[in-house]
């Protein structure tokens, strides 16, 4: 049995990694390339349907872990590898707030073909406008967070 | 039509599965959720207790996205976008993908494998948004 210590740095190592993983994944896909990602929006021309197959196969790998592993252990009451417990989301409610976020959200992606995952893997470029989408990005999470609180 | 020119089908494939294994080992490991909106909006918070584990993995995104680069000779994407444009679409995504509590990664990827209801809805309606939008705008420029 790993004491507590050991485990909170082997978790965040694990953390970090699954950063690493991630973004690889992201750059395998060309998900950085907002023209890409917009090929792919772009079903009234030429379509590219390559981000489909990319949510696809990362469904399909995170679906057949989570069904045969992951709930296995919450029905068994195990908690992760290195943390205490399985924080999943517990929200069914469909409400207004899911709604208007899911269209103020798909109205951006659509303008840049940017989304938050991409655009941290894009600051490497050192590309000054990856910055003022991620400063924009966080300026409007911030708004949104007041707005839920109240 | 499809553009065939464009098309990556393996890549795409790969890529996805690397997501999926991402994700996997997150909340196998660590009992999270791979959503790329919350995580990052979490570096907002006061508590080290959320933003150390925020800022690692944006550490490593940083990092693998550099590796990657670098291991596969990938090309450097390109933002052909103006700056009002692009400051738009920033505070858009900003805010709703933490209004609507998700995005591509929480509601797409982890939320529509867990079969979350709330997923279910929100990935049509911002895939659809989404393809309306830049209909809109390659139509105006």
């Amino acid at each position: 049995m790993l004491n507590s210590t050991t485990n909170r740095y082997l978790s965040m190592f694990s953390i970090f990694i699954c950063g690493v993983i991630f973004a690889a994944g992201l750059q395998l896909a060309a998900m950085t390339h907002p023209s890409k990602v917009q090929g792919f929006l772009d079903i009234s021309g030429l379509w590219d349907p390559s981000l489909a197959l990319v949510l696809f196969a990362a469904t399909g790998i995170f679906s057949l872990g989570f069904w045969t592993v992951i709930k296995v252990r919450i029905r068994n009451q195990q908690t992760p590898v290195l943390a205490s417990s399985f924080q999943l989301p517990t929200a069914t409610l469909l409400d207004k707030q899911l709604i208007i976020g899911s269209i103020v959200f798909g109205i951006g992606w659509g303008l840049s073909g940017v989304c938050p995952g991409p655009a941290i893997a894009h600051l490497i470029y050192l590309d000054v406008k990856i910055f003022g989408f991620i400063i924009a990005m966080l300026v409007g999470m911030a708004i949104a967070k007041q707005l839920k609180k109240q | 039509m499809i553009n065939y020119a464009q098309f990556t089908p393996l890549s795409a494939l790969l890529g996805g599965v690397l997501i999926g294994c991402s994700a996997f080992l997150l909340l196998y490991l660590n009992g999270r959720i791979s959503g790329i909106s919350g995580i990052a909006s979490k570096i907002l918070g006061k508590s080290s207790e959320s933003t150390v584990p925020s800022w690692l993995f944006i550490a490593g995104l940083i990092v693998g996205s550099a590796l990657a680069s670098n291991a596969f000779s990938l090309p450097a994407p390109k933002i052909d976008n103006s700056w009002p444009l692009i400051i738009s679409s920033g505070l858009l995504v900003g805010f709703g993908s933490v209004y609507g509590s998700g995005c591509t990664s929480g509601h797409g990827v982890c939320g529509l494998a867990r079969l979350s209801r709330r997923s279910l809805v929100s990935v049509p309606i911002f895939m659809l948004a989404a393809v309306l939008s830049y209909f809109l705008l390659s139509t105006v420029s």
